[in-house]
């Protein structure tokens, strides 16, 4: 995608989040050393003290949820010629989008009580307000699904966004369909590439990694009237990531 | 050329601090050798996590609350569950208990080395992170990522992955680890000492400056054991404080410039971490920590805050040693997966464990039909807001002798030596049970 003539240069930009996703970076210990031979670290301000504002890759974690966060995303978009979205935070809200079940003015109220100055606006994720080239998807990003993209860029390819459902990875876990023990799980219509570690720890996949392109979701309403589930479960599920069946998204104009 | 320290007029101004967790700024004022303003800002964005919760399952909970931060998501998600097991009356098995506080001793080795390593030592030897000190000082940066990398394996074999662990659930835990897995973590634990030792050396060529304020120090406190996920809040100014009476003595408040509330105790500011917990704790360390505690040279109590490195470090040979004797105690027990314990009540609960940071509180209301319907948590780093500032203040008057280039730098490094977590500390700012 990026014919590069010098090291490239990387830079990682972290808006409202946990910064796990950057944590999932510096916890690639063994590679780490190997990576850095072949990449400038320019701006990562959570491990360094150098910033700089030339860089052709800028790995953005986080989503959007000031306004004065805005201009700082769209000058990023302006310098780097591929932006990252990383993690569930910048590609579909994440967490975060669970505010927007309330007005913002109560929000306010119940957090800083009547006074508060705190601007805050409904949460989005960075491609509502800029173009984005590559989607790592999963809260946190997957080790292996991080290395293979970086990876990628570096040898100038397009990387691929898995876009096959979890259940695909699950059964190559040979995990036990968490149906067959009466739960409900969302990985039917989640996009892969996790390989199901949620259900493989004992749990049930919850939708971190967003919606497939093209969710088979009448399949999926009859899975769930065969172990009667009912739909609200499973919007319930997805609404912790900010993404559901049908995207919406409030808009943002600066 | 030494400045006059009575004379001085100085301002600086740190915007978005690095090296730290989260978006901080840091100001300081000087006016005629006195420190007029000391102010640690916190810019982060507030995420409302007090309101996200409201009307979801007491099941999603934890699951939520863990990404309150990514560094020490094991730590919120062990306060949380303790929160909701409390309001719902669930108890659960050794097994259980057993699997958390390992998690919890992986999590305590990998924040600390993170801090130590990537974020602390490059100060000590003029680089602005460890990417160069994989080439000019290898052996050291090697140690870090290595401790680092099997500390991470620690949580990953219990709960899937160190960052927003999976297996952690209301009632147990609902992953049982192969044995094979935790003999083979076992082996990797007993390598570990060394590269901790060479960490010790290199502290002890490279010290830290050196600043002295008594203070309160709180954290837990467990007879018989260095309590991180069981025991009672205790205060070394000995005034009585326990779960259920600690937002009566700690209160929160908030100030204009900060996203994140201040907490202060009825004796004023306080500090939470490492150094508090060695401070309160330090006869229940284990034998290789009590070693390294005086290899450090560190009188206990401490009242210096750049010791919270070394304090860190003391603690990093602490939780191996207790990662040892759980995996030992779980190798002996017939492991299988149980189901976890159903929930026999409702109600409020509060859950208190020990973040790497310092002393954790999460406390929730949960209904009838097992929503959660409020929230109040009281985080590490707003703790410690006040002692910052103080120390701040106090500290800067004692090097205005230095040209301002140093004393912004010593700043960085006296704030960054309480290993803020800044993106811990923006999202909890309410009390408002009724
Ligand atoms: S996607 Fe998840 S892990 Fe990544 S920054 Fe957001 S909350 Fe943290
Ligand atoms: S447990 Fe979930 S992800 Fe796995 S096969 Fe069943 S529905 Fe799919
Ligand atoms: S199983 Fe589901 S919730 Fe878990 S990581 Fe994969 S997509 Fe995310």
């Amino acid at each position: 995608m990026i014919p590069l003539e010098r090291k490239p240069r990387i830079g990682f930009f972290s808006f409202t989040c946990c910064e796990g996703c950057q944590l999932m970076f510096l916890s690639c210990e063994e590679e780490l050393p190997g990576i850095l031979e072949h990449i400038e670290i320019v701006n990562f301000r959570e491990a360094m003290t150098e910033r700089s504002e030339d860089y052709e890759i800028a790995f953005v974690e986080g989503s959007i949820s000031r306004k004065e966060e805005i201009p700082k995303l769209k000058r990023i978009r302006d310098t780097a010629r591929v932006v990252v979205a990383f993690g569930a935070c910048s590609s579909t809200g994440g967490i975060n989008a669970l505010k927007n079940r309330f007005p913002m003015d109560e929000l306010k109220r119940l957090v800083y009580g009547k006074k508060s100055p705190v601007d805050t606006i409904p949460v989005v994720p960075i491609d509502s307000i800029i173009p984005v080239d590559v989607y790592i998807h999963g809260c946190p990003v997957p080790e292996k699904e991080l290395l293979r993209v970086l990876k990628d860029l570096l040898l100038g390819k397009t990387p691929r966004i898995p876009n096959y459902p979890v259940c695909t990875d699950c059964k190559m876990a040979g995990n036990i369909c968490v149906f067959e023990k009466g739960m409900g799980c969302v990985g039917p219509v989640t996009r892969g590439g996790c390989d199901a570690i949620c259900v493989s720890y004992g749990c049930v996949c919850w939708g971190c990694r967003g919606v497939v392109d093209d969710p088979n979701i009448s399949a999926h309403r009859g899975t769930l009237r065969k172990y009667g589930l009912t739909e609200e479960d499973i919007l319930r599920s997805f609404s912790l990531y900010g993404s559901g069946y049908e995207k919406k998204r409030p808009e943002h104009k600066d | 050329m030494a400045l006059d320290m009575k004379r001085r007029d100085l301002n600086i101004r740190i915007e978005e601090l690095t090296r730290v967790e989260g978006h901080g700024n840091v100001v300081v004022d000087v006016s005629r050798g006195r420190v007029k303003e000391a102010r640690f800002e916190v810019v982060e964005s507030p995420r409302f996590f007090e309101v996200m919760l409201r009307g979801r399952r007491y099941d999603e909970a934890q699951h939520i609350m863990s990404r309150i931060c990514g560094i020490c998501a094991v730590s919120h998600t062990s306060a949380s569950l303790k929160a909701i097991e409390s309001a719902m009356g669930m108890s659960i098995s050794r097994r259980s208990t057993l699997l958390r506080k390992l998690a919890m001793c992986g999590e305590m080795i990998q924040s600390h080395i993170l801090h130590i390593h990537f974020l602390a030592i490059p100060d000590l030897v003029n680089a602005g992170s460890i990417i160069p000190l994989i080439k000019t000082h290898p052996e050291i940066a090697r140690a870090g990522l290595h401790v680092k990398k099997i500390a991470n394996d620690i949580c990953r074999v219990v709960a899937g992955r160190h960052i927003h662990p999976i297996s952690l659930f209301p009632g147990g835990v609902v992953h049982t680890p192969e044995k094979d897995e935790l003999r083979n973590l076992k082996r990797h634990l007993q390598g570990l000492f060394e590269h901790l030792d060479l960490t010790v050396e290199f502290l002890l060529d490279h010290p830290f400056p050196s600043y002295t304020r008594p203070r309160e120090f709180i954290s837990l406190k467990m007879r018989g054991e260095y309590g991180i996920y069981n025991g009672e809040p205790f205060s070394s100014m000995g005034y009585p404080l326990n779960t259920t009476t600690y937002t009566k003595r700690i209160k929160e408040f908030v100030v204009p410039y900060s996203t994140a509330k201040k907490a202060r105790s009825k004796a004023g500011g306080f500090m939470v971490g490492a150094l508090a917990r060695l401070n309160n704790n330090v006869r229940n360390l284990r034998a290789r920590a009590k070693k390294a505690l005086s290899r450090l040279k560190i009188k206990i109590p401490s009242y210096n805050p750049f010791m919270n490195n070394h304090a860190q470090l003391v603690e990093c040979f602490h939780f191996t040693e207790e990662a040892l004797c759980i995996i030992d105690t779980l190798l002996d027990m017939e492991l299988k997966d149980e189901p976890p314990a159903k929930p026999r009540g409702y109600g409020r609960g509060i859950g208190i464990v020990e973040a790497p940071r310092g002393i954790l509180y999460h406390e929730y209301r949960i209904n009838r039909d097992g929503i959660i319907e409020d929230v109040n948590c009281i985080i590490p780093t707003a703790q410690n807001q006040i002692p910052i500032e103080e120390d701040l203040r106090g500290f800067v008057e004692t090097i205005l002798d230095r040209p301002r280039e140093e004393v912004r730098w010593l700043i960085e490094v006296l704030v960054r030596a309480y290993d803020p977590c800044i993106s811990c500390s923006t999202h909890m700012m309410d009390v408002t049970f009724v």
